[in-house]
């Protein structure tokens, strides 16, 4: 009999080597003839791991990692196969404390199935979701969604049903669904994971947000930094087009759902939703004013509804399993659950689906296992570039939305990046701005020229030049890109900032009071 | 067998994709997977095609920083230099890379912001190869195999 074996296909384990791995283990068991069942799976998000080989048994489903080619005689000398002992083997996948640990509802088949298996897909739940959308009117499907909390996954946590409702409430004959994978935060990775690893379930999302409000074309915008996110997506649209889930007559509903991927072009401001919307109508991604929303007036002028991957993709289990089951997880007015990513300078990094409530350190320290470089941690980003750093005094406030805008802090995308104590933070407040500076439009001057500015000034206060004078300066300017900017590329530009010469002001040459040294 | 010449080959892309809805990305993208640059004596036809100026063409390759408008080195190199790159010695890699890059036609060295392997940083990118964990060391023993290869 076969042996079934998992190496997978994501980004991350095959830059770890994972394709030279799956080609050694199917050359070896050539050579011990050994059937062996080869699936490129998704990656369960345990990156340290990576590439993290499973083989299923009788008792489930055996993990060995992190596997290098060379390793791969010695385990089948093992009969890892079989399950045998090895020092690479680390038990029952499901059994690992990283993974048990979690609340896995939208990531619930990533790593786990055959990404561009259908049968697969459906086996585990999928399209369960789609079948019962099929049954409900429009506003139904829109009220469910708004029960459900959920709120918009890339960072700007706007309800999701709210905004399918608007767009539902337009009278056109043509809407758009468009899903925003310009996932340019660094340190996040969740949309990418999930167009890898279960790229079905946002094609199932987007379908059901099509049925909710009655559009009949959808567009994924994917970076182009993924480009084996976009080779998955457009393999599981033919498939999914094959099988009836997408085209003129979704399962036989009379109903029609066309759905293409689009390559982005390396323009991070192309996150922003209007910027995005200009991008795809063959424009330089320039942010739009707004009103009119894109619920309105979005892609080509017609009513649109854009959501983020993890938005779309927590659709169908909310459609499954209904509203209340998934409004049951998380805190306050943060339900559900988001998909964290741990990474940056972190022992243990990856993917951690957790409801809304957890705490920074027990993602850094319970899942993460403190910093890599084995040092003290000093400094953690939350949200991406634009979001604020977090001082230690801060890694015990419960991670939910309402708890950071407290503390001047956002969780955005749900991206952590650890620093350990050799960060430089007044180095890493001008980065903020020099980044700024590169991916700003250009439409609004606070954007484009207050980044340029805050630069220059933050040069001027690491080279200690009339530091009170530039400070005073720094904080004018940020005042200025908060309250003058069109988008949160400017807007959001002074949380790193200010939050790193608030809590790190000795790196600023300040004494902890925020006063210059003498 | 002659190869189609790059004129030919961007009026048939052009051809292919003009009718799409919001075409000039497609176009640009069909083109620089084919040629490895989008040629400045091509803007003319693609904004004849498309209904738009010169300048609305320009404008949107020079907007974007994937596009190029010349021909690259043989081989890419793309070292992410955000935030959880540089918590793990990205700025040291990216020194090495490029006093290494100095020295050799055969590649060039970019910033990039972001590949989606923050997890495990420092990342970098040769050609459509991703790497990770990259260490001076492993920089200069990949650079090396894609030497050796090419």
């Amino acid at each position: 009999m076969s042996v079934t074996i998992f190496v997978p296909g994501d980004s991350a384990a095959l830059a770890l080597g994972a394709d030279d791995v799956a080609q050694t283990i199917l050359n070896e068991a050539a050579k011990r003839n050994i059937a062996v069942t080869l699936v490129r799976n998704g990656s369960r998000g345990m990156f340290w791991l990576e590439p993290l080989v499973e083989v299923q048994t009788a008792q489930g489903r055996i993990a060995f990692g992190p596997v290098t080619a060379d390793d791969v005689a010695s385990l089948f000398d093992a009969d890892f196969q079989q399950g045998g002992a090895h020092p690479l083997n680390l038990g029952l996948t499901e059994e690992l404390a990283y993974l048990k640990q979690q609340e896995r509802l939208t990531f619930a088949r990533v790593g786990i199935t055959d990404p561009l298996s259908l049968d697969d897909y459906i086996r585990h739940e999928g399209y369960e979701g789609l079948r019962q959308a099929l049954t409900l009117p429009a506003e139904t499907i829109v009220q469910q969604v708004t029960e459900s909390g959920l709120r918009g996954r890339g960072g700007a946590a706007f309800p999701t049903g709210i905004k399918w409702q608007t767009v539902l409430k337009t009278d056109a004959l043509q809407k758009y669904i468009v899903c925003n994978a310009d996932e340019g935060d660094s340190g996040t990775f969740a949309d990418r994971m999930l167009m890898e690893g279960d790229p079905f379930v946002l094609i199932e999302g987007m379908t059901i947000a099509a049925l909710a409000v009655g559009a009949t074309q959808g567009y994924i915008y994917v970076r182009s930094e993924y480009p084996h996110s976009i080779a998955v997506l457009n393999k599981a649209i033919v498939v999914a087009r094959a099988a009836g889930y997408l085209g003129s007559d979704i399962l036989g509903s009379a109903k029609t759902f066309e759905l293409e991927v689009r390559k982005a072009a390396g323009a991070y401001v192309c996150g922003e939703e209007t910027a995005l919307l200009e991008s795809l109508e063959g424009r330089r991604g320039i942010v739009r004013a707004k009103p009119p929303l894109p619920a309105i007036e979005g892609l080509f002028g017609k009513p649109t509804v854009i959501n983020n991957v993890i938005s779309l993709a927590s659709v169908p289990i909310i459609m499954a399993r209904g509203a209340a089951f998934y409004k049951d997880y998380g805190m306050g007015r943060s339900h559900g659950t988001l998909p964290f990513q741990l990474a940056g300078n972190i022992k243990q990094g990856g993917l951690i689906e957790k409801a809304f409530g957890v705490t920074l350190r027990e993602m850094m320290y319970d899942f993460g296992g403190g910093a890599a470089s084995g040092r003290a941690i000093k400094a953690v980003q939350v949200g991406g570039p634009l979001g604020a750093y977090l001082p230690e005094s801060q890694w015990d406030t419960p991670m939910d939305y309402e708890a950071y805008t407290a503390l001047w802090a956002v969780l955005g995308h749900g991206g952590i990046v650890v620093h350990d104590d050799t960060a430089d933070m007044a180095k890493l407040a001008r980065y903020a701005m020099k980044f700024c500076a590169i991916e700003s439009c250009g439409k609004c001057t606070p954007c484009r020229i207050g980044a340029v500015r805050g630069v220059e000034v933050l040069d001027k206060v690491i080279a200690n030049q009339d530091r009170p004078a530039q400070l005073t300066l720094l904080t004018d300017l940020c005042d200025t890109m908060l309250n003058g900017s069109m988008c949160a590329m400017g807007g959001m530009t002074p949380y790193p900032v200010l939050s790193a010469l608030k809590h790190f002001p000795q790196d600023f040459g300040l004494d902890n009071a925020g006063d210059q040294h003498a | 067998m002659n190869p189609t010449c790059p004129s030919e080959q961007v009026a048939s892309i052009i051809a292919t994709h003009q009718d799409r809805p919001g075409a000039l990305l497609p176009i640009l993208h069909a083109i620089q997977d084919a040629l490895g640059f989008i040629p400045p004596d091509s803007i003319q036809e693609i904004a004849g095609a498309l209904n738009l100026s010169r300048a609305e063409v320009h404008g949107v390759i020079t907007f974007y920083h994937y596009f190029k408008t010349a021909a690259p080195a043989r081989h890419q190199v793309q070292i992410c230099c955000a935030e959880a790159c540089q918590s793990m010695g990205s700025e040291r890699l990216m020194q090495h890379a490029e006093r290494a890059a100095a020295g050799s036609a055969d590649y060039s060295v970019h910033p990039v912001y972001c590949l989606g392997l923050c997890a495990t940083s420092p990342a970098m990118m040769i050609d459509d190869q991703l790497h990770a964990r990259v260490t001076p060391d492993k920089f200069d023993r990949l650079i090396n195999k894609v030497g050796s290869e090419s």
